[in-house]
């Protein structure tokens, strides 16, 4: 068993022993889980000082690493394919990290402990499956494997409105699968194995044009299919205006689903326009990146702009996060390494920066149960170190240099200035109106005078630091020295976009 | 009077009033009357074939059978009768639906 | 000299590092983390000054980078940039930090922040110093952020008050739409150029790889930026705000350095500006400055007053980069740095002693309004005559470092409005010298109300008293600093800078739009720019004593009423007492409009898009209730009628099992009957 394996099923065979352990016995499922968790984190790590810079993956086999390839269902030539590469890294790791982080965060829950953290736990299984799967159908397992126990963790331990957000989100991601799915049998029936000439689920092989055959070559059923694979991807980012449903499962999920479901499932519909749709449907992406461009200027003002008008705290981080992954679009719109290099840079800060910010709402929710904006005020005179963090927090996210989401969107400008003008300097102005929101929602919620109702509000505790504070740390250490993540990167996306042009 | 016919026609009659006993008497002892009747029927039949047809011994053996079932289905008939009127004090066997539904 | 700048710009941010984590544990809060921090910066300034002094080269400079990001085509390398600019501009910066920080151990004593306060002083220095060390725009524009931020938390000190909390966001936010022209001016470099190292863009501007309307618009959009943070029109409207910061805050972040970054980063960039681009810079300067001082007129609050005057002084100094009085430009930012700093710690002291005789009487006012002072002078001295110093200074009063600065600024406006064909930039000199009377006009002004005639609340003059050492000590120190003699060596002419060592050492880097074009930009023939000087500085002198006499004919002698003269002007008074109105403007439109623009668009998110998403699925619910009719009805029907079909036969046959078993044999012989029948026929 490789380590991509070992890290991806530990957390089910994790699962499989909290399911034995007593029902009463809450301490130790939520220990056992956070132990469980941390051990992908702490594989993952390892592999980062294993990983090797210069080899590029994205379509070439030989190019991967820690590459596992076994038959599975050979009837229907189904592969376990898995193996990473410096687009998919970044993500596994921060995947195994935040997931430990939200384990942690989740010792507070107290409704039925043992499903929730048996849940969890699969869920991560899914989450790191889809980042490694490299043969279409396992990717598609993982995807669904990873929409269950989601709409189960929001739908029992969520809010009030929980079963109206769980059935949006799951109905909506459910399409976006069977897109997915059209897609995945239409490429399946088309494209060859080379070397057994039989057909295959392969994402190395579909993206070798020579493999594929018959009526897919006519431009209009590609479009179609790019399209289809298009929409299925952008309701997880979300694009607008597949975006409704963010806000809603935000705002009823608990605070570390809120944490997983912006830190890593929105990264998974650019992942996958990167990882399939991008060096498939090569041609097509080109055609459409005007619109992609377009779209991703949308995210980020309109998301900007309806966030400053939300009056739950927790609504307004969602609609900051459909803001954020404009700026993801964008960059992958225009093509160019500085702007590619920021989008994926984004897309791992924006996992650290958002995780935070959920984890902040979640504090104080936990304390003053309610989350409207309005209801506090001067916070920071009753909780200086909790506010001190939430500032650190919420300037991160307004893009202040010295933090990562500054370089990552800064390269994304500076990539995409050359290509689309008009586009960046709208985007541009995306940071004033972030501004205005974070340093208003920071002046309502922290600044003025004390409410009187939160004077004796207990300051955060050490498990809640325990869970800010080292993204905090990684998002000032990568926003000084971003060098390690983009060096990461650097090999595979540079290949893929000489694979665009 | 050497002929096979009229035994037959005389058993037939006899198993007709019979049949007809057994539909049409509403009382059970009458009902068992008929089945005396059917049975004997029955029995003239067997002695007649083995006069004529068999020339053997066997029709009156199973006759001889006949008569003692029949004996005893009379008893055992009877006593579930009185049975049947000592409970329900009647022998009308359009009321004894017990089972029915 | 590269490692020293490294400590000069590290140091303070170690101290804010403890600051931040220990300085509430530390003994005295920690103030002596901070204050020895930036003293070790300030004394390895010095170092450094000298070393510059001795070596005496105009054409001094090191530089050293490193690559910091370096993917495909996209690098940018991190690395500092030492020349005679930067050193002084450190200097400067340095010494006026060092002087705030200790003045601060007096001011902010007892407050419970106190340790926060040093913090974000301490952090707010390394990122200045960061500002003038870096050797890319890139660079630049991270501790431009930075120092924004610095500014952010300072101003937003006494976030209990709503009006600091709101003063804080002004400024951050009004400063981001500023560098949003700044961003996409480093956009336009690094797409045409594909660097940041300004010696590079230098070299590639001069060779023309960024030319015509482009490099015009880079550079008028780099000075966006500048407009933001030095507080030009249109974008001025957040640093009289900002003065709801500590005033140690104003004096170092509003008034000589941070302020001063848009002067800075603009000579710093000023041979990429085309000749547009240049008068662009001038115009927005000029206006300014006159524009700024015609508020600080009429305003009551002391600090006020010299936040307006600083957007004005910081008008003269764009306006010196924008008429190509490079060396003027930057040399006020310098001298203004002391005495303006000098003047808000001046006024810190009046403040604080407002402040304590107010808690002493238990009186509510504003400590700053200067309609409750009067007669000071008596009881604070060495408050006045510092505040005297820097007020001459500011005036541009011989003998006093301001003159020095500010004829040159004026000499080098008027050169260039004499050189032009064009008549109309006889507008630029002239905004210069009407800011300049009246600048002399509003500061005596203000030192009349404060420090002379009678005591206006003798409640509280009786309790004013002059401010500890560790307080005036700091306006000694600044108050010497403005005097000619540092800026004139080594001449000793009060009249003139030609021959200083600042003229010598801080030479304009030629323009490489001059180069790129093979004709200069910008030509001042010499003899124009001798004889602008001559006039200039006599002007200048003229109009400053004009200034300071009608501040006493108004104000001292009181030969005019400034009742009766106030309403024969009113609706002018008005427009300067309500600053044009221009807060108002914007809070209507741009401000509401953002706002209901946005719950316009929450609007539509939540009613039509996620509408369309609902109406979506309300849709399909319908869809699958009447599809659940015809399944009930029709599908569900056929097999419900299937099995009515067999309940009933059921039904019907069960008629038939009677249980009288004189029926069934009944049956059997019909049936046998019709058997015998059948088979019979």
């Amino acid at each position: 068993m490789g380590m991509i394996s070992l890290v991806t099923f530990i957390p089910i065979f994790g699962l499989l022993i909290v399911l034995l352990i007593p029902k009463q016995n809450e301490k130790a499922i939520k220990w056992f889980s956070a132990i469980v968790a941390f051990i992908p984190f702490l594989i993952a790590t390892y592999m980062w000082t294993q990983f090797n810079y210069s080899l590029s993956g994205i379509n070439n086999e030989m190019q991967f690493q820690f590459v596992e390839h076994a038959k599975w269902i050979p009837s229907l030539h189904i592969e376990y394919f898995v193996g990473l590469d410096g687009l998919s890294f970044p993500m596994f790791w921060l995947t195994t990290l935040l997931s430990f982080l939200a384990i942690v965060a989740s010792f507070g829950i107290n409704k039925s402990v043992k499903g929730y953290f048996a849940l969890f736990l699969l869920l991560e299984t899914g989450m790191l499956g889809v980042f490694v799967a490299l043969d279409f159908f396992l990717f598609y397992v993982f995807w669904e494997v990873m929409l269950l126990p989601m709409y189960f963790l929001i739908g029992i331990w969520g809010g009030p409105r929980r079963e109206y957000a769980a059935i949006k989100f799951f109905l909506y991601t459910l399409l976006g699968s069977v897109l997915m799915l059209v897609v995945m049998l239409a490429l399946y029936f088309n494209v060859k194995d080379p070397v057994t000439g039989q057909h295959t689920f392969n994402m190395l092989h579909m993206m070798n044009q020579s493999n594929h055959s018959g009526w897919l070559l006519g431009l209009d059923v590609r479009y179609w299919l790019y399209i289809l694979l298009f929409i299925g991807f952008a309701i997880k980012v979300p694009v607008f205006p597949f975006h409704t449903w963010l806000p809603d499962a935000h705002v009823e999920a608990p605070t570390a689903i809120s944490v997983i479901l912006a830190g890593i499932l929105l990264k998974m519909g650019t992942y996958g326009m990167l990882r399939i749709s991008y060096p498939i449907f090569p041609d097509i992406a080109v055609k459409t990146a005007n619109w992609l461009a377009i779209l991703g200027v949308i995210n980020i003002l309109y998301g900007a702009f309806v966030a400053m008008a939300q009056k739950d705290l927790k609504k307004l981080v969602a609609y900051s996060s459909v803001s954020h992954m404009g700026f993801v679009l964008l960059g992958m719109a225009a093509m160019t390494d500085a702007s590619i290099h920021g989008a994926i840079f984004q897309m791992f800060s924006h996992g650290m920066i958002t995780a935070m910010l959920f984890l902040i709402v979640g504090v104080i929710y936990d304390r003053a149960h309610h989350r409207q904006i309005d209801g506090f005020g001067g916070l920071a005179v009753s909780m200086p170190i909790y506010a001190g963090v939430a500032a650190l927090a919420f300037f991160a996210a307004m893009g202040l240099p010295g933090m990562t989401g500054f370089i990552a969107e800064a390269s994304v400008f500076i990539g995409s200035f050359g290509v689309y003008r008009t586009l960046t300097i709208l985007a541009a102005l995306g940071i004033v109106i972030t501004a205005s929101y974070v340093l208003w929602t920071v002046q309502r919620v922290f600044l003025g005078k004390l409410n009187p109702k939160y004077e004796h509000i207990a300051e955060i505790n050490g498990r809640e630091l325990f869970t800010l504070v080292p993204l905090g740390i990684l998002v000032i250490f990568f926003g000084i020295y971003p060098m390690p993540v983009l060096h990461l990167m650097r090999s595979s996306l540079i290949h893929l976009i000489a694979l665009m042009h | 009077m050497n002929t096979l016919m009229p035994y037959l026609i005389i058993g037939a009659i006899v198993f007709t009033l019979g049949i007809f006993t057994i539909i049409y008497k509403k009382n059970a002892v009458g009902i068992l009357m008929g089945v005396e009747l059917v049975l004997n029927s029955v029995n003239i039949n067997f002695i007649a074939f083995a006069k004529f047809v068999d020339k053997g011994i066997n029709g009156q053996v199973v006759a001889i059978f006949i008569i003692i079932l029949a004996a005893a289905e009379a008893a055992i008939a009877l006593a579930i009768i009185l049975n049947i009127y000592r409970t329900k004090a009647t022998v009308d066997v359009t009321e004894l639906n017990e089972m029915k539904n | 000299m590269i490692t020293l700048a490294l400590y000069i710009w590290l140091v303070p941010l170690l101290a804010f590092g403890i600051q931040i984590f220990f300085g509430k544990r530390l003994p005295r809060k920690g103030d002596w983390v901070s204050v020895g921090a930036i003293g070790i910066s300030f004394f390895l300034t010095l170092i450094m000054f000298v070393r510059m002094l001795l070596n005496y080269s105009p054409d001094y400079a090191v530089h050293a980078s490193v690559p910091w990001i370096n993917v495909g085509t996209f690098k940018i390398a991190m690395g500092i940039y030492l020349d005679n600019l930067a050193i002084t501009m450190a200097m400067a910066v340095t010494t006026v930090s060092f002087v705030v920080h200790i003045y601060s151990i007096g001011y902010m004593e007892g407050d419970p922040r106190y340790s926060r306060f040093f913090a974000y002083l301490s952090l707010f220095s390394f990122s200045m110093l960061g500002l003038i060390f870096f050797d890319n725009l890139f660079g630049i524009f991270m501790m431009w952020e930075l120092v924004g931020l610095c500014s952010y938390l300072l101003i937003g000190f006494y976030f209990e008050k709503k009006s600091a909390s709101d003063a804080g966001k002004k400024a951050f936010i009004t400063n981001r739409v500023g560098d949003w022209g700044f961003l996409i001016g480093l956009l336009i470099v690094f797409t045409t150029l594909g660097t940041f190292t300004i010696t590079d863009i230098h070299t590639l501007v001069a060779q023309g790889k960024l030319t015509g309307g482009l490099l015009t618009a880079a550079g008028i959009l780099l000075f966006a930026g500048a407009v933001g943070k030095s507080a030009q029109f249109p974008l001025h409207v957040w640093l009289p705000d900002a003065m709801e910061g500590p005033t140690p805050v104003s004096a170092l972040i509003h008034a000589a350095t941070m302020v001063a970054a848009g002067v800075y980063l603009m000579a710093r960039i000023s041979f990429m500006l085309s000749f547009d681009a240049m008068l662009v810079v001038a115009y927005i300067g000029g206006f300014t400055a006159f524009f700024a001082a015609t508020i600080a007129i009429t305003q009551n609050d002391i600090k006020r007053v010299l936040a307006y005057s600083t957007i004005s002084q910081l008008g003269y100094m764009i306006m010196a980069i924008g008429v190509g009085a490079y060396q003027a430009g930057f040399f006020h930012l310098v001298t203004h740095a002391m005495f303006k700093a000098g003047l808000f710690l001046g006024s810190g002291s009046v403040i604080h002693a407002m402040h304590h005789a107010m808690h002493k009487t238990g009186v509510e006012e504003d400590p700053n309004d200067i309609r409750l002072m009067g007669g000071f002078r008596h009881k604070m001295p060495i408050t006045y005559y510092t505040f005297l110093i820097f007020s001459l200074a500011l005036s541009g009063i011989p003998f006093f470092s301001g003159f020095l600065s500010k004829d040159a600024i004026l000499g080098g406006t008027l050169a260039f409005a004499m050189a032009q064909s064009n008549p109309i930039h006889y507008l630029l000199p002239t905004f210069g010298f009407l800011a300049a009377i009246i600048t002399a006009f509003y500061m005596f002004r203000l030192i009349i109300k404060t420090f002379f005639g009678e005591p206006k609340r003798p409640d509280l003059y009786e309790h004013i008293h002059e401010s500890p050492k560790v307080m005036t000590g700091p306006l000694i120190t600044l108050a010497t600093l403005s005097i000619w003699i540092f800026f004139t060596l080594p001449s000793i002419s009060p009249f003139g800078s030609e021959n200083s060592w600042y003229y010598h050492l801080v030479k304009k880097p030629e323009s490489a739009v001059s180069v790129q074009l093979g004709h200069p930009v910008l030509e001042i023939p010499e003899h124009i720019e001798h004889s602008a000087h001559v006039n200039g500085m006599m002007i200048s002198i003229i109009f400053a004593l004009t200034g300071i006499l009608l501040a006493y004919m108004f104000y001292y002698w009181k030969k005019w009423d400034v009742e009766a003269f106030t309403n024969k002007i009113r609706p002018l008074y008005d427009l300067s007492y309500h600053k044009y109105y221009i807060d108002e403007i914007y809070n209507a439109t741009l401000v509401r409009g953002l706002l209901l623009w946005n719950n316009i668009l929450a609007w539509f998110d939540a009613h039509i898009i996620d509408g369309l998403v609902n109406g979506a699925a309300f849709v399909t619910r319908h869809v699958s209730r009447l599809s659940g009719i015809f399944d009930l009805g029709f599908v569900d029907g056929l097999v419900n009628a299937v099995a009515d079909l067999t309940r009933d036969t059921g039904q019907l046959l069960r008629k038939v099992q009677t249980g009288q078993l004189q029926f069934y044999i009944f049956g059997a012989l019909a049936g046998l009957v019709l058997i015998i029948i059948g088979t019979l026929m």
